[in-house]
């Protein structure tokens, strides 16, 4: 780090950071402190009692008479997040290696497919509410007309999984093809050149070539798919089924488009046990730091640039 | 030779950009239509559109909302760029004991997602602060009290403005982008300015602040939709209707009973849109250049 340090001031820089520091000390690591106090206590905040339990707010996530429960939550968070990822990321690769052709009409292309970055979640989940809704949403308006069938999107369960993976993805298009988009910018263009001209056909140049120069970005953005899918994603969730229904055995434990995150609201602030959602929290907290760290490790290392 | 494939390419975009407009189209097209046919297969837009927005508006007070997340976002948006500046300012061009720590210590907090600290977060804001010293003191005076029991107090905001401004004023994103763009500054301009004789206040309003216009607008305006598009917080820290923000209020419109009145949801669904596309139109050029990503790295 070069000093730069050229003013002398034995009180300034602390009064330049104390506002950062003291907001920082007060909604962060405060709060991470009573988190980690608060897991060791079963509390109901309906009634205000608090009594220190131990580490049995840990046990009960995995073996305590709801551990199956949370058991399929985390099953499904783990599928959900996937689902976002794999899917959401597959899409934009696709249409960002079109989009970034050398075609007539591709600006156009280009601002018609980028555009969901404005979308919030809530936004997109109130649009895809109406769009599925059983009786009066367009789609089954249409597929009504069409084939006489009304799918009840928010009660059958996989059609409810997959309604809020479809509604998640849709909202993250834009930022992931925004993002492939500007990859493909840094791209010499003289491989997949070179490649056409030795004969490779355009499906061998794509998974050759493109994939692979783009992993780095493929890597930057399955992070921050993640942590939309594990944050983010709760308005959609909110607004679409609550977290509901109840799926086919083995899956007939909790509701199966609950998240994590989901669950810890319900608990912790719908029906106010705090001790035991402080404790599932710490546990997302801990998921967290692993991915985290992963993406420090291997952020870097991941990089193909070719041999220049 | 590339010539061959140019019609797959041209089919493959035409279907993905119907896709993804269609739910937005559609939700246009509701949002023009009279209640009867907002609930038929009818895609032809009709003429009521201004008064689904006036309904919306007015009627399921839209306005109120709107009002809220703009009060928020703006607060949130000038209070972060001004804490991140200063902060910024002071890992550069100070020199002080423990600056790797406090570097460190502002930089570990973008492993802790808000959302992670919801509950701890939650009772602090909402719970009430001690009735007086007394009772501050009987907590406080013994450490066993504070170091292994939940605190019993809080700050007493729910349902107030300061709930949903106040705990986000603080970014690590913030402070590391305007120390890199600090450290990116020729070392001689702080110099020059220092031997010219001006404050470091001066350096900050009359030099740093104007070679920063671009990053200190790009967090603006990152930060800006992130408070805007904000949900999980608000949802639960404010219960009275008068404060909430506009994405909270939006499922407040759609209500729980059958008689939601779709085409004013679609109408408020687009309005709440309209402030992140507005930046998204006026920043597309910058998008599209890969102005994201110049930003994250």
């Amino acid at each position: 780090m070069k000093d730069r340090a050229v003013f002398q001031s034995r009180y300034l820089p602390w009064v330049l950071l104390l506002p950062s520091l003291l907001i920082l000390s007060i909604f962060i690591y405060f709060p991470a402190i009573q988190a980690f106090i608060l897991s060791f206590y079963k509390s109901n905040l309906r009634l205000g009692t608090r009594r220190f339990i131990g580490f049995e707010n840990f046990t009960n996530l995995f073996t305590g008479p709801f551990s199956q429960a949370y058991k399929q939550i985390m099953l499904q968070s783990f599928l959900f997040s996937l689902c976002v990822v794999v899917i959401g990321l597959s899409i934009s690769l696709v249409l960002a290696t079109f989009a970034s052709q050398k075609i007539p009409g591709a600006r156009i292309y280009r601002l018609f497919l980028i555009w969901p970055f404005a979308l919030s979640p809530a936004v997109a989940a109130t649009i895809f509410a109406f769009l599925f809704n059983p009786e009066v949403g367009g789609v089954n308006l249409f597929l009504n007309e069409l084939f006489g069938i009304k799918p009840r999107w928010l009660d059958t369960p996989w059609l409810a999984f997959m309604l809020v993976v479809s509604a998640a993805v849709w909202k993250n298009l834009g930022y992931n093809i925004v993002f492939y988009l500007a990859a493909f910018q840094n791209i010499p263009k003289e491989y997949d050149e070179a490649a056409a001209i030795d004969g490779a056909g355009p499906l061998q140049r794509f998974f050759r070539i493109t994939v692979p120069m783009l992993s780095s970005m493929t890597f930057f953005l399955v992070f921050t798919n993640l942590t939309f899918s594990f944050f983010d994603a709760f308005g959609i969730i909110d607004i679409l089924t609550r977290g509901g229904p109840i799926g086919y055995p083995p899956f007939d434990n909790a509701g199966v488009s609950s998240i994590m995150m989901y669950r810890v609201f319900q608990e912790g602030i719908e029906q106010g046990k705090s001790g035991f959602a402080a404790a599932f929290s710490l546990f997302i907290l801990f998921i967290i730091m692993i991915i985290t760290i992963l993406q420090f490790r291997y952020g870097s290392r991941s990089v193909q640039y070719g041999d220049n | 030779m590339k010539r061959r494939y140019d019609w797959v390419i041209h089919t493959v975009l035409i279907i993905g950009c119907t896709i993804i407009m269609f739910p937005i189209v559609f939700a246009l097209i509701k949002a023009t239509q009279t209640r009867a046919a907002v609930m038929t297969p009818n895609l032809i837009p009709g003429a009521e559109l201004m008064n689904n927005l006036r309904a919306v508006w007015v009627e399921a007070s839209l306005w109120k909302f709107m009002r809220n997340s703009f009060v928020v976002a703006i607060a949130v948006t000038i209070g972060k760029t001004i804490l991140s500046l200063f902060a910024g300012m002071a890992l550069v061009y100070f020199r002080f004991p423990f600056k790797r720590f406090i570097f460190g210590f502002i930089l570990l907090t973008l492993m802790m997602p808000t959302e992670v600290l919801l509950v701890p977060l939650f009772d602090l804001v909402s719970q009430q602060p001690p009735a007086s010293w007394t009772a501050f003191w009987a907590w406080f005076h013994d450490p066993r009290h504070v170091l292994l029991e939940p605190s019993p107090f809080g700050l007493g905001w729910a349902n107030t403005y300061w709930a949903i401004i106040v705990p986000f004023l603080a970014s690590a994103t913030g402070t590391f982008l305007f120390r890199q763009h600090f450290m990116a500054i020729p070392q001689s301009l702080a110099d020059a300015a220092r031997i010219d004789g001006a404050t470091p206040l001066q350096f900050l309003t009359r030099i740093l602040v104007p070679m920063s216009v671009n990053t200190i607008g790009a967090l603006a305006v990152i930060q800006f939709v992130y408070v805007w598009d904000q949900y999980l917080w608000p949802k639960v820290i404010i219960r009275r209707e008068d404060f909430q923000v506009v994405q909270v209020g939006l499922n407040l419109i759609i209500g729980t009973g059958e008689g939601t009145q779709w085409g004013y949801v679609m109408a408020g669904a687009l309005l709440t849109l309209i402030p992140p596309l507005l930046v998204f139109i006026l920043l597309q050029e910058q998008f599209m250049r890969g102005f994201a990503l110049s930003e994250s790295k």
